[in-house]
C-alpha cells in the first residue's frame, strides 16, 4: 500500500510539473488551475504515504535517504500551497514544480528498504530537529524559487524588454518581500533545528557538535541566511543581492544534502 | 510657393541623435531665424519635442531647398553631414502638408493618440508667428492642421484609448513597486510631459508629490496643483533619498544627474529600489544610472518598448483618423492649386491687354479717327477682349477638380510661360 501511494502522487506532481512547465510557453487560464489540482492530489496520496509510513515504522519517517528526499519534497509542497493561498504569485508553479519533483525523483531511485533505527537515536528530539530542519529548508527552497522569479523579472526590468514572462510575473517589491518573509520564516525554524540537533547529539553522544561535515555544512547555511538577514536590515541588501544570497544559501543547503545523503557517512546516518 | 517638412522623429533617429539636433529653449529663435536667412525659404517653423525635430517650410525650388536644410541642420549643430543621412527625412506638397496634418493629429507620434503633441505643434506654430517667421501659407496651414487634429479627436476613438507615456510609466512602476500607494514622487523640472506624467501616478495612488524646478515660482504653482509641494532646485538630491519614482525633465542641455550622485543618494535610502523616467531631450539622467542596484531607468525611447505591445488595438481607429487626413489633405491642396491660379488669371489678363492695346495702336496709327470714333473703338474691343477671356477666368476661379489640369491647358494654349 505504501509504496502504490507514493508512486500515484509520483505522477501527480509529474503531471503539475508538465503544466507549470507549459504555462510558462503558454499563459492559458486553465493551465495554472490544472497545475494546482495535480498538485494537490500528488499531495493527497504524498501525505497518506508519509502517514502510513510514520505509523508502521513508529517515528517521523525520515530516517532514510529516501524517506528523507521524499519528506522535503512534501514540506515544499505545502509550503507552495499556503504561498498559492495566501498571495497567488503568478508563474510560482513553473519556478517551484520541478524542484518539488526533482526531489519526489531522487526519493523514487533511492533504495526505501528500512534498517531499524539504532536504539542510541530512538529519541523525541528526532522528531523536533527532523520536522523542523526541513520546515526550515524547505522554506529556504521557496525563497531561492522565489530569487530566481526575482532575478528573471529584474532582468526584464532592467534590459527594458517587457517581452516573455514580464506581465505573468509579480513585480519586483511582491518577489522581494516574499523571499524575505520565506527566510524570516525558515531562519528561526532553522536555528531551532539546530538546537535541538545538538542537545539530541549531546544525550546520544555526549558532545553538542562532532564537526562532522553535515554540522559543519548547516552552519554554514545558518550563516548565510543570517548574514541575508543581518545585511538588509543594517545595509539595505536586498532586491538583487538578497536573491542571490537565498539562492546561494539553498544551494549549500542541497548540496551537503546530496552529498551526504548519497554518500551516506558521518553520524547522520540519514541526511 | 511650395511645402517642405525636413526633420527627424523617434521612429528615424534615437533619442542620442535626437537630442543632439533638439531646438531646446534659448536655441529655438537663433535656429528659425538662420533658417529663414536661406534663400529658398520664405516662411518656417520649427517643432522641437522629445520626440521630434521638425522644420515645416514654405520654399521655392525643393531640391536647392533640401540641399541647403540638410547643410543649415550640419553646421548648426556641429554634427556632420553623413551622420544625417539616415535620420533626416523630407517631404514636399502633398506629401509634406499628410505629413503636418498626421503629426498633429497624434497619429505620427511615438504614442498614437497621445495628446500633448496638438499643444507642441500649437505653440511652435504661436512662436513662428510671433517672431513672423510664417506668411500667408504657413498660416493657413497650420490653422488647418490645428483643426484637423480636432476633427480627428471628435470623430475617432485614436486619443480616447491612447497609451501615452505616462500610462507606460505607470504600468511599470508597477512591476516595480507593485502598489503606489505610500510613494513619493518627485519632479524635477516641470515640463508639461512630466505633469502629465505626474497626474497620472497620482490618480493611480502616489501619495506625494514634490517639484524641484529652477524657477521657484513656478514649482510652487505646480506643486499647488498637486497638493504638493515645492522644493528649491539645489535640494533635489536630499529630495531623491525620499522619493521612490523621479520624473526628469528640465530642458538641461546635459546630465544633471549622474551615476555618482545616485549611487550615494542609493546607499542613504539603504538600497530602497527607485524608478527614474528620464522624458527630457536631451537625457538629464547620466544612462550609466541603470548600472546601479535597485535603479531602474527609463528615457522616452525605453517607454516605447513598453506601449508598443498596445499598438495593435488603436490600428483600426487609426485608419479611420487616416482617411479624415487624405480628405483634409485634398482640401488644403485645392486651396494650394487656387493661389496657383491668380497668377495664371493675372497673366491671361495681361495676355489679351497687350493683344487689344497692339491692335488698336496699330489701327490708330493709320489716322483718320476723332476722339469719339476712337473712344468707341476703343470700348468695343476691350468689351470684345473681356467678352471672351471671362469664360476661363471664371473656370479658373471656380473650385473645380480639374482645374489644375485647366491652369496647365490655359498657359499651354495661350503660352503663358513665367508668372
Amino acid at each position: 500500500m505504501g509504496a502504490i501511494t507514493f508512486d500515484i502522487s509520483l505522477a501527480f506532481y509529474f503531471c503539475a510539473m508538465l503544466f507549470a512547465l507549459l504555462d510558462l510557453f503558454k499563459g492559458t487560464k486553465t493551465l495554472p488551475k490544472l497545475m494546482l489540482m495535480s498538485a494537490l492530489l500528488g499531495f493527497g496520496f504524498h501525505t497518506i504515504y508519509i502517514i502510513y509510513a510514520g505509523f508502521s515504522e513508529g517515528h517521523v519517517p525520515i530516517v532514510n535517504p529516501h524517506e528523507a528526499t521524499s519528506f522535503f519534497a512534501w514540506c515544499i509542497f505545502l509550503l507552495f500551497f499556503v504561498l498559492e493561498y495566501r498571495y497567488k504569485l503568478g508563474l510560482l508553479g513553473s519556478f517551484i514544480t520541478p524542484l518539488a519533483f526533482a526531489l519526489m525523483f531522487v526519493s523514487f531511485i533511492l533504495p526505501a528498504e528500512m534498517k531499524p533505527l539504532p536504539p542510541i537515536l530512538q529519541s523525541q528530539w528526532l522528531g523536533v530537529h527532523a520536522v523542523f530542519a526541513f520546515l526550515a529548508n524547505a522554506a529556504f527552497a521557496m525563497a531561492a524559487g522565489v530569487g530566481v522569479m526575482y532575478l528573471v523579472q529584474e532582468h526584464y526590468v532592467k534590459s527594458k524588454n517587457l517581452g516573455g514572462l514580464f506581465a505573468r510575473l509579480p513585480s519586483l517589491y511582491v518577489l522581494d518581500e516574499i523571499n524575505y518573509r520565506l527566510i524570516t520564516v525558515g531562519f528561526p525554524l532553522f536555528t531551532v533545528a539546530i538546537i535541538s540537533g545538538s542537545i539530541w547529539a549531546d544525550n546520544a553522544w555526549g558532545s553538542y557538535i562532532s564537526w562532522e561535515p553535515r554540522q559543519v555544512w548547516s552552519i554554514i547555511s545558518w550563516l548565510i541566511f543570517g548574514i541575508v538577514l543581518h545585511a538588509r536590515l543594517l545595509a539595505g541588501w536586498r532586491g538583487k543581492r538578497a536573491a542571490v544570497l537565498s539562492i546561494l544559501g539553498f544551494l549549500t543547503i542541497i548540496g551537503a544534502f546530496a552529498g551526504l545523503a548519497l554518500l551516506h557517512k558521518g553520524q547522520h546516518v540519514f541526511p | 510657393m511650395r511645402v517642405l517638412v525636413a526633420g527627424l522623429n523617434h521612429k528615424s533617429a534615437d533619442v542620442e541623435v535626437r537630442e543632439k539636433l533638439a531646438f531646446s529653449g534659448e536655441k529655438l529663435e537663433p535656429g528659425l531665424k538662420a533658417l529663414l536667412q536661406l534663400a529658398p525659404v520664405k516662411e518656417a517653423m520649427i517643432i522641437s519635442t522629445c520626440n521630434r525635430v521638425e522644420m515645416y517650410m514654405g520654399i521655392e525650388e525643393p531640391e536647392e531647398a533640401i540641399r541647403q536644410v540638410k547643410q543649415f541642420i550640419s553646421s548648426f549643430h556641429q554634427i556632420p553631414a553623413g551622420l544625417l543621412e539616415k535620420a533626416l527625412y523630407f517631404h514636399t506638397d502633398t506629401a509634406a502638408v499628410r505629413h503636418i496634418f498626421r503629426v498633429a493629429s497624434s497619429l505620427d507620434s511615438m504614442v498614437v493618440g497621445e495628446p500633448q503633441i496638438l499643444g507642441q505643434v500649437k505653440n511652435s506654430f504661436q512662436f513662428a508667428l510671433g517672431k513672423k517667421a510664417t506668411g500667408a501659407l504657413m498660416n493657413k496651414l497650420m490653422k488647418k492642421a490645428i483643426s484637423v487634429a480636432k476633427k480627428v479627436r471628435t470623430e475617432t476613438k485614436v486619443a480616447e484609448n491612447a497609451v501615452s507615456i505616462s500610462f507606460a510609466a505607470v504600468e511599470l512602476a508597477r512591476k516595480i513597486f507593485n502598489d503606489l500607494a505610500g510613494k513619493s514622487v518627485l519632479l524635477l523640472g516641470a515640463g508639461e510631459m512630466a505633469e502629465l506624467a505626474a497626474r497620472h501616478l497620482m490618480t493611480n495612488g502616489v501619495s506625494e508629490i514634490v517639484v524641484a524646478n529652477r524657477t521657484f515660482e513656478r514649482g510652487c504653482e505646480l506643486a499647488q496643483t498637486f497638493n504638493g509641494r515645492a522644493v528649491t532646485f539645489d535640494l533635489f538630491k536630499q529630495e531623491m533619498v525620499r522619493s521612490d519614482i523621479v520624473l526628469c525633465s528640465t530642458g538641461a542641455p546635459n546630465y544633471v544627474v549622474m551615476k555618482q550622485d545616485l549611487h550615494d543618494i542609493m546607499k542613504e535610502r539603504k538600497q530602497r529600489p527607485v524608478f527614474l523616467i528620464d522624458i527630457s531631450v536631451p537625457r538629464n539622467v547620466d544612462p550609466k544610472v541603470n548600472g546601479l542596484e535597485n535603479v531602474y531607468l527609463y528615457d522616452v525611447d525605453d517607454l516605447q518598448g513598453v506601449v508598443d505591445s498596445n499598438r495593435n488595438e488603436r490600428g483600426k481607429e487609426a485608419r479611420k483618423a487616416e482617411e479624415i487626413i487624405a480628405a483634409e489633405v485634398e482640401v488644403f491642396e485645392r486651396w494650394m492649386a487656387s493661389l496657383q491660379s491668380v497668377p495664371t488669371i493675372v497673366a491671361f489678363r495681361q495676355k489679351a491687354q497687350q493683344i487689344g492695346e497692339g491692335e488698336l495702336e496699330k489701327l490708330f496709327n493709320r489716322g483718320g479717327f476723332d476722339e469719339a470714333q476712337r473712344k468707341a473703338i476703343r470700348q468695343m474691343a476691350f468689351s470684345i477682349v473681356n467678352k471672351l477671356i471671362h469664360p476661363p477666368t471664371a473656370a479658373l476661379k471656380e473650385d473645380a477638380e480639374d482645374r489644375d489640369t485647366l491652369i496647365v491647358l490655359l498657359r499651354k494654349l495661350y503660352d503663358l510661360s513665367g508668372d
